[in-house]
């Protein structure tokens, strides 16, 4: 087998981040979210993310909260009291997710080979955010003002996703940029 | 004999010679060269022996179409089947073996067949191997799987890579003809991004061989130019070695890259399939030469028209000195002149209209070329390759009028444009009389999400075969195309073209048109699954009017090709049989891919360990680092055992049941679903969900509960903690952790969407460990930190606290019948806790234990598993779980199910335990059977085996079974058949068969 070319992007484990799932009416939610997070509420499939902090839009009524790991617990303990008496549902999955970020501009193309999402820089660039899957797993990935892809999925299939990208790496630019 | 010519070949490189072997046999060729030409060019006529009769076979054409030159490439992990030769680009080294034949391609003695063709007709198989049915396994099977069959199938692994990309654009365009390069300038013109796409290394098709004017400059001058415009522009990318494989509704394109096939050193993935999203998608895919059907048109030798003219100008090789032409149409007129032009003979021009006599015709007249019209071809001479013709009239039967010796014979019966990708989604294609040829019919286009459609088809593949009508279709077309979304077109005129005007063709489905059986049966439609013209037409005789019956019958337009060159042909002969006209026959349904795509290409970077993703517990390593062997759960693999050195797994499976039971045992239940329910309706929601009451559960408190299908029929079990006032925590199977989150999404946003309830799949969020056995109060009280006695934490009950310095919740429930915690912490932390125990459990005896200890324990228990006591046809009552299903609800899904009469049917199969007589395990799956035999004549059955073990703790075999009014008869013995009609005698008992008062869940 010939040797593989690698292409302009780095992957690695994004840093350890506090995740907490968030569903609700979104309009209600908007106020505590940035007192925990420091961000705005992002519009439909956005991100709202700078230094591992933000909110990112998972579903008309879910977002998923960033803090630092060690703020989740405080985090919990805020939203139950901002918003006591109103439906929602507030839950810690910082241990549920692993995440990974590409950096370098064949960020996109990597992607490209392994998720149906429209990456287009028209339909994708930075600020947004999807849920789609990369090869046979389900991931949500957002692209910060940089041009890095941060890629969350589940813990479980951790190993699987850093192989895949691994080899969609090694395996060289398509060059359709 | 073929030959490389002295001069001539566009895209050949004579500097750079290149060797490759064919056979065995070391032959030389050129850069530029394709395999076929390269074989030509080395008088290789001769390339394989046909599917059925084993006729030797030679090329036909030179591109995608081809239907017999076909060899295995390649050696070893790079082998690969069927390898079309007119598509293989030639690189050095390439090694090429013909297919199809024992012991030699010259000497095959499956040709015998040949011999008894007639025997062989249409339907041979099915007629001759129905009877006597015992012969089909070994004999008849067997004898067709050794004498059918192209390639051999690879033996080793793959040493390639491949790999998907996904792309989006505005416009594709699927061809690199002229009318692709023309449609996409036209579309890119207009701001559009566009993908332009062409499956061989070349563009310009056709008009690049033929070189009509386009703008007042030769065709390959425009080409070129309008090439390097395209190159130019920043919206528009091209991809050669690309090729459309198949369209699908909402614009949706596969498309087959080929990256390396050319230049094998070149590192990087092999192939690459592309997944492409086009806002519109304009097909310029040209069109097909169709063969003629005349006695020995299979022989080598015989090639279509244009594609002799192909490997004439393209690659400078001859198929033969002397070229007998013959044709229904002008076009192959310019065959002759290219062949004369180059220096070789051609003996006549066999016409079989009656008269033509259009530019073309004259040219070849004056070049002295002989043109006979109204004649046709009888009969080819020659078997392993042409020897000459024998001429007739084609108004007759054949009568000979003359013979020509010649040694290449040039056929033209018109052109098919290639409409395939136009109808894999949908498009309706018209029979235009005129031309004889199906084409796209534009007011029938496939339909996007918008009602309008997605695909326009341009130049030659719309049926366009001039070139100033080309170029026009392609502006136009892809003007239309644009316009849906862009405000003004910017598109720009199209070029204007000048080429030889064309006298009409005349169809010509039989040469001559009455020819003789005899005759038929040597004319050749599908060359590649040897269908005659006789067969389709017994076929016809026999019933098969339908062509999609017609076709599974007779074998045409099957296999590799599926029918590039014989379907239209094929389908104008059943129409004729069966005297209905060719468009109430109909095309078979064109299928994607438009020709083979690699297997490599469609699984992609799914290979090796991306083969399928392992999902893998907070514990896997440690599993892993200690001998465990695994079984497949869902995507899990958990641990079956642990046996440690000298011991079998059955051995392991005994010890850790044992352990369990009398010391601790310690489970990785990670794997469990893990669903968090809240709102102020969640109770409600829970109560309508399981069978039993969970809104009632008191906060602090564990129930265990059946879930229903709305159909009735038991999908998922599992314990229910109420965590606060308003939160439910929901644990399934593991296998349910998914499917139940989304049944439960399903309810919510479909049915009960008012609700307030929230639901999330905390699952992976926990890293789960069972500590389970006598002493596990006392392994826990060891760790410190939570109050886990009776008193504190009784059965059925869940607190929280911080265990061994870890926040932790610890569930008392229980699947073993042994007093058992189940300790759920932070995955993050689940591998501490573990070393935990597992340090601190060494002195109290604790070992971990697997899956298959799990389930012997709870068979002794007689708890039921899902997947084993159901199989989706099983309701709770069948399992003896009345007890866990409210008769106080007013409604819960599955109850109106459960309430009709089959299912309240006093006679269904129901829940017991089995104790083998002498103590036997009874085989998995195993059937209970009773007296006489039912309306079908089968063996009368009372019951099945749905778990089965070896019980370490009782010493015997024990089993559970659904069985006909099992729980009424208690202690009586039952037959179960073995596989080898042997009985197991079985006396029925109560499925709990330790500790049924249930003293141990204390310790």
């Amino acid at each position: 087998m010939a040797e593989a070319r690698a292409m302009d992007v780095v992957v690695a484990p994004a840093a350890p981040l506090g995740m907490i799932t968030l569903r609700g009416d979104l309009a209600a939610l908007a106020p505590v979210c940035a007192a925990v997070t420091g961000a705005a509420m992002p519009g439909v499939r956005k991100a709202e993310v700078s230094g591992g902090r933000g909110i990112v839009w998972m579903s008309s009524d879910e977002v998923l909260l960033l803090v630092a790991p060690a703020d989740v617990a405080g985090a919990l303990a805020q939203i139950g009291t901002a918003l006591a008496g109103q439906h929602h549902l507030a839950v810690d999955v910082s241990d549920a997710r692993a995440a990974f970020t590409l950096t370098g501009p064949a960020a996109r193309e990597a992607l490209g080979k392994l998720t149906p999402t429209d990456l287009r820089p028209t339909a994708f660039g930075p600020g947004d955010a999807r849920r789609s899957h990369l090869g046979q797993v389900a991931a949500a990935f957002w692209m910060a003002q940089g041009g890095a892809v941060t890629v969350v999925c589940f813990r479980s299939v951790a190993d699987y996703m850093l192989e895949l990208l691994r080899v969609s790496v090694a395996a060289g630019p398509v060059g359709y940029a | 004999m073929s030959t490389r010519l002295a001069t001539g070949g566009r895209l050949i490189d004579r500097a750079r010679a290149v060797d490759f072997t064919f056979n065995g046999k070391t032959l030389r060729g050129f850069a530029g060269d394709t395999l076929a030409s390269a074989l030509l060019a080395n008088d290789q006529m001769m390339i394989g022996r046909s599917f059925k009769y084993h006729r030797p076979r030679g090329v036909v054409a030179s591109g995608a179409e081809e239907p017999n030159g076909l060899v295995n490439l390649g050696l070893g992990p790079a082998f690969e089947p069927n390898a079309r030769v007119t598509t293989t680009a030639l690189f050095g080294g390439l090694t090429a073996e013909s297919q199809n034949h024992w012991p030699s391609l010259e000497f095959d003695i499956g040709a015998i067949n040949s011999a008894f063709a007639r025997f062989l007709p249409a339907g041979f198989y099915y007629k001759m191997f129905i009877h006597p049915r015992s012969f089909w396994k070994h004999i008849y099977e067997p004898f067709i799987r050794q004498s059918a069959g192209l390639g051999r199938a690879p033996k080793n692994r793959d040493a390639d890579s491949y790999e998907h990309f996904h792309a989006h654009v505005d416009v594709l365009v699927v061809g690199g003809g002229i009318a692709g390069l023309q449609a996409a300038l036209s579309a890119a013109r207009t701001g559009a991004e566009v993908l332009l796409i062409e499956q061989t290394a070349h563009w310009g098709g056709r008009a690049a061989v033929d070189d009509p004017v386009i703008d007042g400059t030769p065709a390959a001058y425009w080409i070129k130019t309008t090439l390097q415009t395209l190159e130019s522009m920043p919206n528009v990318r091209l991809r050669n070695h690309m090729m459309g494989a198949g369209l699908y509704d909402h614009g949706y394109a596969l498309a087959h890259e080929r990256l390396t096939d050319h230049a094998p050193a070149t590192p990087g993935p092999r192939h690459r399939l592309w997944r492409i999203r086009a806002g519109r998608i304009i097909t310029a895919t040209g069109a097909i030469e169709r063969p003629l059907s005349f006695a020995g048109n299979d022989v080598p030798g015989v090639l279509l028209a244009s594609a002799l003219r192909d490997y004439i100008v393209n690659y400078g090789v001859s198929a033969g000195d002397r070229t007998v032409v013959v044709t229904n149409n002008d076009d192959a007129y310019r065959t002759a002149i290219a062949l004369v032009q180059a220096g070789l003979i051609v003996p006549a021009i066999l016409d079989a209209r009656p008269q033509a006599d259009g530019p073309l015709v004259r040219q070849a007249r004056d070049l002295g070329i002989r043109v006979e019209q109204g004649r046709g071809i009888a009969k080819v001479q020659g078997r392993r390759r042409v020897t000459g013709v024998a001429i007739c009239a084609q108004a007759g039967e054949g009568a000979v009028l003359e013979e020509i010796s010649c040694d290449a014979v040039a056929m033209s019966g018109g052109w098919s444009p290639v409409v395939h990708l136009w109808s894999h989604c949908g498009g309706k294609l018209i029979w235009d009389e005129e031309q004889a040829m199906f084409r796209p019919d534009a007011t029938r286009p496939p339909l996007g999400a918008d009602g309008q459609g997605f695909v326009q088809v341009v130049g030659a593949a719309n049926g366009h075969l001039r070139t100033g009508a080309v170029l026009a279709d392609a502006a136009d077309a892809a003007d239309a195309a644009v316009l849906a979304d862009a405000a003004d077109a910017a598109g720009g005129e199209a070029p204007v073209a000048q080429d030889a005007e064309e006298t009409p063709m005349a169809p010509v489905w039989l040469m001559p048109q009455g020819a003789s059986l005899k005759l038929r049966q040597k004319m050749w439609l599908d060359f590649q699954n040897d269908v005659k013209v006789s067969d389709v037409q017994l076929a016809a005789r026999e019933g098969y009017e339908s062509v999609e019956h017609a076709k599974r019958y007779t074998t045409l337009g099957m296999a590799t090709d599926q029918g590039k060159l014989s379907n239209i042909n094929g389908l104008a002969v059943l129409s004729s049989a069966l005297n209905t006209p060719i468009p109430q026959v109909g095309t078979t349904t064109f299928r994607p891919p438009y020709t083979p795509i690699s297997m490599g290409a469609i699984g992609g970077a799914a290979r090796d360990a991306l083969f399928q993703p392992l999902r893998r517990t907070p514990l896997q390593d440690w599993h892993e680092a200690h001998g465990a062997t695994f079984e497949p759960v869902g995507q899990w693999r958990r641990p079956y055992a642990y046996p440690r050195a000298g011991e079998s797994t059955h051995d392991a499976v005994i010890r850790e049941v044992k352990n369990t039971r009398q010391a601790i045992g310690l489970l990785d239940a990670s794997t469990l679903g893990k669903l968090i329910v809240k709102g102020p309706d969640a109770g409600r929601f829970l109560d309508m969900l399981y069978t039993n009451v969970m809104s009632s559960l008191p906060v602090g408190r564990c129930r265990y509960g059946l879930m229903c299908s709305d159909n009735g029929f038991l999908i998922d079990d599992g314990v229910v903690a109420r965590l606060s006032d308003d939160t439910w925590l929901c644990h399934t199977t593991t296998g349910g952790a998914d499917r139940i989150h989304a049944h439960m999404e399903d309810w919510l946003q479909c049915e009960w969407w008012e609700w307030q309830v929230y639901v999330a799949n905390v699952t992976e969020q926990f890293a789960q460990i069972a500590v389970v056995g006598p002493k596990a109060r006392a392994l826990l009280e060891k760790l410190g930190g939570v109050d886990v006695s009776k008193a504190a934490l009784p059965f059925m009950h869940w607190a929280e606290g911080t265990l061994a310095g870890i926040p932790a919740r610890i569930f008392r429930i229980s699947f073993s019948g042994e007093l058992s915690y189940e300790v759920a912490v932070a995955a993050g932390q689940g591998r501490a806790l573990w070393d935990r125990l597992v340090a601190e459990g060494a002195a109290l005896g604790a070992m971990p234990y697997g899956t298959e200890a799990l389930h012997v324990m709870r068979a002794e228990k007689g708890y039921i598993m899902i997947g084993d006591e159901t199989d989706g046809t099983v309701i709770p009552q069948d399992l003896g779980l009345d007890w866990a299903i409210s008769k106080k609800k007013a409604d819960y899904l599955g109850k109106r199910a459960q309430e009709r009469s089959h299912m309240a049917d006093p006679e269904r199969w129901t829940l017991v335990g089995l104790e083998t007589v002498d103590g036997a395990v009874i085989p998995d799956g195993a059937y209970a059977v009773g007296d006489g035999v039912n309306a079908n004549g089968q063996r009368v059955t009372i019951g099945r085996v749905t778990s089965t073990y070896y019980s370490p703790t009782l010493g015997r075999g024990i089993a559970m079974g659904l069985v006909l009014r099992g729980p009424q008869r208690m202690g009586e013995v039952i037959d179960i058949p073995r596989l080898d009609g042997s009985i197991i005698k079985a006396r029925i008992v109560d499925p709990v068969v330790y500790d049924k008062a249930g003293e141990r869940l204390d310790g």
